[in-house]
Parts: structure tokens; C-alpha cells; sequence
């Protein structure tokens, strides 16, 4: 990376101030040879060993997930990201997304995979001593040894810190002694390491500790009944005076809230990739339902009903991948610039994340609804079908709905991206205020309607997602004024502004994603990228001026309350398009292609 | 080959297959069996090299970098564009002569244009052994015991090598590519051999696709009147 590049780079939270250019993002359309074959023996490895396992795998049947994970660490699929000296392939980020991607249609297998790979092996890689990931790394990047991340309490969910498990140092000074309870711990079943947050003593913060499963005072509960994800080990965790060496804490004494945080940024943009392949393996299942069920005589796919669920799956999709892939990349080159100032590595993996944590987080939220949208029109799609657990929408549709609850539910990352948002703002690191005050400067202007229109194909979605962005100060700023301290309280804002961030990540994410693609391969090749970046960005204008005006109507009034909505108006305007048309286009390529294509 | 899930669209006048847009796969006779054979004979220790020969214009090699992530020490790619197995042939047999191989294998058939002649035509050849529809392949010492399916059953063939082997399920249980290969495929040679022209024994004069399937039609088991009927005036085979 140059200078002139690290000086342009943009930071975290800054989309909502700044312009992209288009060649700058990383899209998916971009993958070179070697990731591709990555790609492929992801799927292979699920179409050999998963898939047709599900219901054996759901069944719990006894070492079959753990058996299932070490097949998949013999591929070298549990090692993607971890460095050589560890035993792993040291590949970049976006490469670390794609097979989280590929290996997110594995329904419960990715759940056990995510957790191993994510949480249950991070805190280690990032925070363990030499001594630490000698010992513990090698062996969980081959799948010999598997993970699992013991935060979760029954009265702290949420609010993580406040759990009640406890530390105390043994009379002779050789072990912590842990006590508490630990609920909701993926994989905890067949885990052999576990990576345990408590409190020592009287601490205000966390502490982390490497915990081995048979370290005596560990015991587990039975297998607990879950909706969905059935497959996944979900058990709860027990420490009775667990003796934990000293020299297995991890990190510095006070730091695991830190690093339950920094791990749970990685873990929230992991869990949108993950649940954009499943995304796309359940519309594809949809697709290819449409096109041989017949009713009155004509495949289902040929009915304009269907055909709009099927593109709005896509549509929706393709904006999650567009803005998680984008993301990816940011992450990658922030910590980038970081190790070239001379950061140590995974520091500078830890710095790079956190940077982006607005974006993981907002990417979290909506990768995880646009699930559970594609899951629950898949239903829709197979009718009766959907409803028999003898097709296999039942369990996309119950495994789906766990990812808006867990790695922060998506209210806690809703407030918490605004919260971030503005926290920034306030030290300074974003600057918030300026062009917040431009657009208050801009209501009471008289709009210029004489302004010459930029011409090009992407002019008009720009010129909206510039509107997006005033609009989002303009309710941002008035709504800080306004409430002060007490927006903090006021959480139905903050999910308003949260999901209008989101809305225009996503819309701008799209848009340059198809920028970038009509560079690549010209206008003709990509009619349907471009009809799904207009339907995108045309509901997003629907909903950011939805959301805007509830915001607007619970803190302001009068006259103020009168501008505002007119300036929201004016800044979520589009021209209308017909987007019963773009949607047939888009669901006629799916059809024909009998899969998710774009 | 296409892959077999890519939508074969032919140029207008049918004379060739469009490869714009189409997808290719390593044929799976010679990937599943006749590739994971050789590179079990390797990991076994009793063969020392394994050579991957295709031919075709540079748009293959991302496949030939497929194969060689499963395994195998060098690839090699002839230069040029086969019409038919007789020419295919030819040009694989002008390079194995230059080196000497002591076993050649390759899939039964290609599942494209499922000719299944091209190993037969490169024994010839090389004016080696052929063995055919092989199920298993064993080396022992300076022979090759394998397995063969022949009509209603199997028969077991000893011969001595060098000896050109096409494969069929059995031979081997398909592998998929590990990390571990794929950062080594980039790294293994893959050396570019311009052949002397060869000319097919065959033309294509066109191509046709197949019609498209017709409907089932479900008769109520309780309906057999609805069935003869149509079986009579609808299939006409009663």
C-alpha cells in the first residue's frame, strides 16, 4: 500500500461522509483461480458430506459432527486464516469470508464450523502467548481438537459483562479456581478447549481463560432442545472450582471483555457471510421447486406472484454480499496499513476489524434478516411442500432464525452501530458535525432546480445515495440536538437511524459493485445487476423515508417538525421506475438459470 | 469438457458448440479414477512421477491447475484444438514417445462426446497393451493386474508394463482438492508443447440438441380405464 493510498483509505463509519469510488471496493465477481477451486472444495465437501447427512446430523447420532469437522480440517478448511507457523494457510480475509460463505449452507455443520473456526479458536490466535498458540493452534486448525466460547451466562446475555462466573487464584498461586455457569455454548459437546470469560475476585471487568476439557471441576449439562440448527451441540457448561493453570489465562488480567468484543466484531461480518450462501443455496432450492411445480397446468415459476418472491430473494441477497465482501476487503487493507507502520500482525487483524465494526455490525443485521426473508418466502414458494418436514424448507427455516439472536442480537447491534457511529463523532475520529450542519444549512436554502444533472448510467442512483446520507445527518444531527443524553433511551430512534445506516450501506454497496461489473464486462452482460441495484435503491428511498419520518414525528414539531419532513422528502425523492418489470427480468434469469446467478 | 450442469448453446448454422459463457470440468472418468489411481500408486511409492497431459488452448489450464491440486509433479498442455479421438491420440502419443512412460491412464470415455476410443487409439500408437473398462489396477512388479468389466461380469488381466489403462468406477474412490494442493498446484510445472499438426480422421458436419422432455402424465391408480386409453390413442403402444 502507498501513501497517497493510506491517506485516501477510508475509514470505518466514514461511507456515511464520503464518496467511494467504485474501483476502490472489492467484489465478489473478482475471485481469482485459486479461490475459486477454495470455493469448490467447500461445496464439494458439503455435497459430499453434509447434505446428505442433514437429518443424521440433526439426530445428533453420536461423533458424527465432530468426525464432520475433522474431515474438514483434514481439507485444510479449519486453517484458512491461520498463519503457516500455526499450521494453518495464512490467506487474506476476504478469502477467510468466501469459504464462511460456501460453508454457510451447511445449516447445523456451519454453526458447529463458524463457532470452531471463529470463537472458538480467535481468542487464542489473537490474545494466547507464544507458549499458548503453540500449544493450542495447531491442533484446532488440523480439527484434532475442537472449540468452543463459554461468555453466555443465564442471567448476562446481552450485557456480557455482567456475568457471575468467578475466578480466584488457589492458596498455592498455581491455579485459578472458575465457578459459575456458562449457557447456550455451541459445540460445547464435543469441544476439547474451551475459551471461558469470569470475573477474578471483586474485578469490574472480564478475564479469559484456556480452559481443556478435562480439567477437573468441568461438566456439562445434556443436549439442550433448540427450535432449529438441531444438529449443532448447544449444552450448558458448569465450572465447580475448575482448576485452570495460571499460565492458561488469557491475555492480561480485565481484558476478556475487550476481547469478547474485538471477537465478536470478526464473528458479526463471518456471520453475514455465512448466512448469504445459505441465502443463496435456499433460493436456489426455490428456483428449482418453481420450475417443476405445476399448477393449472404451467410450472409455478411461470406466475408473477412467484416470480417476485424469487427476485426479491435475490435482490436482497446480492445487496448482503455486495456490502459484506466490501467491507471484507476495507478490513483487510486497514490492517494493512497498520502492519506497515509497523503494528504487530494480529494486532494490527484485531485494529483492522474494529475499524469496520459499524459495518459488521449493520452487515450482521442484515444478512441475517435477508435470511430469514429468502427462508420464509421459500416456504411460501414450496406451499404445502414448504410445511412438510419431509422438504427441506422446514429446516432452512428453523435454522435460519437463530442467527438474528446470536453474536449480538440484532437490536443490541442496531443501537450499537449508531452508538459507534456517534462515539466517533464525539472523539473526533469522524467527522459528523460538518456536513451535519451543511445539510441544516441546505433545509433552509432554497433548492437549486436549475443545477445542470450529472449524465451517466450510475448518475441518478449517486446522486440518491448522496440524498440517502443528508438525510441520515439531517435526522442523525436534529435527533442528537434534540435528545441529548437521553437518546441513549430513546431506542426506537436509534433502530430508525440504525436501519436507515443500513439501508444506505447496502443501497451504495450495490451500486458500486454494479459500477464496478459494468467496467468489467460491459452494460449488455449485466441487465440484471442493474435492474437489481434500481429495485434495491428504489425500496431503500421507501424505507430510509420511512423510518426518518418516525424519527422526525417523536422528537420534533412545529415548524422544525415541517422542514424536516420536507427536507427528508426531498432527500429520499427518486424518479419512479417500473419495478414490476426489473423484478420479472430479474426472476427470468433466475428461471432460466435454474440457480442463484448473480 | 462443459460441465455437465452448463446450458449448451450451439453457434446458428450448428456447427460448433457456443463456449462463450460455457463452464468446463476434467472429465470424470479421468479425474475421479484414472488421476486418484495414479496419485495412489504414487503416495503407495511404486510409481516416482505422475504426468498430466491434456490438450487444448490456454482457456483449459485453469483446469489442468485443478487436477494438479489433487496431485501429480507436472502438467502438460498440447497446444492445440482435437476434433476427434483419432487426433486427440496423436498428439498425446508424439509426446509420450519422448518420454517413456511406464503407465499410461487415462478415463473409458469422455462423458461429452462419450466416444471412449482415445486410449485405445494411444496403444496403438505407442504400440503398447491396452486394457479396457478396468475396475481395479494393481502393479506387481513389472505387471499390471487389473480388473476389467466385460458383459455380465469380470474378468482378471495380467499384463506386462508399459500398458495403457482406461479406467471406470472402481479404480478409485473420488478425492476433493485440500488446501494443502491447491497452494501447491500454482507451483507444480505446467509445461506448454507446441505439437506438429495432426489432422482428424472425422468431421462434424452439425450438431443437435436434444428435444426437450415431454410432461409425465399421472393416471390415478384407481383409473386404468384413463390409462389404456391413453396408452392406446396418446403413446400408441398398444
Amino acid at each position: 500500500m502507498n501513501i497517497t493510498g493510506s491517506v485516501n483509505a477510508i475509514k470505518g463509519g466514514e461511507f456515511l461522509v464520503r464518496e467511494t469510488e467504485a474501483d476502490s471496493i472489492f467484489i465478489p465477481e473478482e475471485w481469482n483461480e485459486e479461490q475459486l477451486m477454495i470455493a469448490e472444495t467447500c461445496t464439494n465437501f458439503l455435497a459430499q458430506h453434509v447434505t446428505p447427512n442433514l437429518t443424521r446430523i440433526d439426530e445428533q447420532e453420536e461423533g458424527l459432527m465432530p468426525h464432520l469437522m475433522e474431515e474438514a480440517g483434514a481439507l485444510g478448511l479449519l486453517g484458512i486464516s491461520i498463519p503457516e507457523e500455526y499450521g494453518g494457510f495464512g490467506k487474506d480475509f476476504t478469502t477467510s469470508m468466501l469459504v464462511t460463505e460456501k460453508l454457510g449452507a451447511g445449516n447445523s455443520f456451519s454453526v458447529a464450523f463458524s463457532a470452531h473456526t471463529g470463537i472458538g479458536t480467535l481468542p487464542i490466535l489473537y490474545y494466547g502467548n507464544a507458549e499458548q498458540k503453540q500449544k493450542y493452534i495447531p491442533k484446532l486448525a488440523s480439527g484434532e481438537w475442537k472449540g468452543a466460547y463459554c461468555l453466555t451466562e443465564p442471567g448476562a446475555g446481552s450485557d456480557a459483562n455482567s456475568g457471575k462466573a468467578r475466578a480466584k487464584l488457589s492458596a498455592d498461586g498455581k491455579h485459578y479456581l472458575i465457578t459459575g455457569q456458562k449457557m447456550w455454548i455451541t459445540n460445547a459437546g464435543f469441544a476439547d478447549i474451551f475459551t471461558v470469560f469470569a470475573k477474578i475476585d471483586d474485578d469490574e471487568n472480564l478475564s479469559a481463560f484456556i480452559v481443556e476439557k478435562n480439567f477437573e471441576g468441568l461438566s456439562l449439562n445434556p443436549e439442550e432442545h433448540k427450535m432449529g440448527i438441531k444438529g449443532s451441540s448447544t449444552r450448558q457448561v458448569f465450572f465447580n472450582d475448575c482448576k485452570v493453570p495460571v499460565e492458561n489465562l488469557l491475555s492480561e488480567r480485565q481484558n476478556g471483555f475487550k476481547i469478547a468484543v474485538n471477537i465478536l466484531n470478526l464473528g458479526r461480518i463471518k456471520l453475514g457471510g455465512g448466512t448469504v450462501g445459505a441465502s443463496k443455496e435456499v433460493i436456489t432450492m426455490a428456483v428449482r421447486y418453481a420450475n417443476e411445480r405445476e399448477q393449472f397446468g404451467r410450472a409455478i415459476s411461470k406466475y408473477g406472484a412467484i416470480r417476485h418472491k424469487l427476485a426479491q430473494q435475490a435482490i436482497r441477497t446480492y445487496g448482503s454480499e455486495s456490502a459484506i465482501y466490501r467491507a471484507s476487503q476495507n478490513m483487510e487493507e486497514a490492517t494493512e496499513q497498520f502492519v506497515a507502520s509497523g503494528m504487530d500482525e494480529i494486532k494490527a487483524k484485531l485494529k483492522g476489524t474494529e475499524q469496520f465494526a459499524i459495518e459488521a455490525a449493520l452487515i450482521k443485521v442484515h444478512a441475517s434478516e435477508t435470511l430469514d426473508y429468502v427462508v420464509d418466502e421459500g416456504v411460501q414458494i414450496y406451499g404445502g411442500m414448504g410445511y412438510s418436514a419431509e422438504a427441506p424448507m422446514d429446516r432452512a427455516y428453523r435454522d435460519s432464525r437463530i442467527n438474528r439472536i446470536f453474536e449480538g442480537t440484532n437490536e443490541i447491534n442496531r443501537m450499537l452501530m449508531v452508538d459507534m457511529m456517534l462515539k466517533r463523532a464525539l472523539k473526533g475520529e469522524l467527522d459528523l458535525m460538518g456536513p451535519a450542519q451543511a445539510v441544516a444549512g441546505e433545509l433552509t436554502s432554497i433548492p437549486d432546480f436549475a443545477a445542470a444533472e450529472e449524465e451517466g448510467l450510475f448518475s441518478k442512483e449517486k446522486k440518491y445515495i448522496k440524498g440517502f446520507k443528508k438525510a441520515i445527518l439531517m435526522v442523525a444531527g436534529a435527533a442528537v440536538q434534540k435528545l441529548m443524553t437521553q437518546l441513549g433511551k430513546e431506542q426506537e430512534v436509534l433502530m430508525c437511524l440504525a436501519d436507515m445506516l443500513m439501508e444506505l450501506y447496502v443501497s451504495e454497496s450495490t451500486q458500486l459493485r454494479v459500477e464496478k461489473l459494468v467496467g468489467m464486462r460491459g452494460e449488455e452482460a449485466c441487465k440484471e445487476q442493474l435492474d437489481i441495484m434500481r429495485v434495491y435503491i428504489n425500496d431503500a428511498a421507501e424505507n430510509i423515508l420511512k423510518s426518518g419520518k418516525e424519527a422526525i414525528n417523536s422528537f420534533a414539531d412545529g415548524d422544525e417538525k415541517r422542514m424536516m419532513l420536507m427536507g427528508l422528502k426531498r432527500f429520499t425523492k427518486t424518479e419512479d421506475i417500473n419495478t414490476i418489470q426489473a423484478r420479472r427480468n430479474i426472476a427470468a434469469k433466475l428461471i432460466t438459470e435454474n440457480k442463484y446467478c448473480f | 469438457m462443459p460441465d455437465t450442469t452448463t446450458k449448451i448453446i450451439l453457434n446458428p448454422n450448428a456447427t460448433a458448440i457456443n463456449k462463450e459463457g460455457t463452464t468446463y470440468v476434467i472429465n470424470p472418468y479421468d479425474e475421479w479414477y484414472a488421476l486418484i489411481r495414479a496419485i495412489e500408486l504414487k503416495e503407495s511409492g511404486i510409481a516416482t512421477e505422475i504426468h498430466l497431459i491434456t490438450v487444448g488452448k490456454a482457456e483449459v489450464e485453469p483446469i489442468i491447475r485443478k487436477a494438479l491440486s489433487l496431485g501429480g509433479d507436472e502438467a502438460i498442455r498440447i497446444d492445440a484444438e482435437s476434433i476427434d479421438p483419432y487426433q486427440t491420440a496423436a498428439y498425446i502419443a508424439d509426446y509420450a514417445k519422448s518420454v517413456g512412460y511406464d503407465l499410461v491412464l487415462c478415463g473409458k470415455e469422455s462423458i461429452d462426446y462419450n466416444n471412449g476410443t482415445t486410449g485405445v487409439i494411444l496403444a496403438e500408437m505407442l504400440d503398447l497393451d491396452y486394457i479396457g473398462f478396468a475396475t481395479s489396477i494393481k502393479i506387481e512388479g513389472n505387471s499390471a493386474i487389473v480388473n476389467r468389466e466385460i458383459e455380465g461380469g469380470e474378468e482378471t488381466d495380467s499384463c506386462k508394463l508399459p500398458v495403457v489403462i482406461a479406467c471406470q468406477k472402481g479404480v478409485a474412490e473420488a478425492r476433493i482438492p485440500n488446501m494443502r494442493g491447491i497452494m501447491a498446484a500454482r507451483t507444480r510445472p505446467l509445461k506448454v508443447v507446441t505439437p506438429s499438426a495432426v489432422s482428424p480422421l472425422t468431421e462434424i458436419l452439425s450438431y443437435e440438441l436434444p428435444l426437450a422432455k415431454s410432461g409425465v402424465k399421472m393416471v390415478s391408480p384407481d383409473n386404468m380405464d384413463e390409462l389404456v386409453e391413453l396408452l392406446h390413442s396418446e403413446a400408441k403402444v398398444i
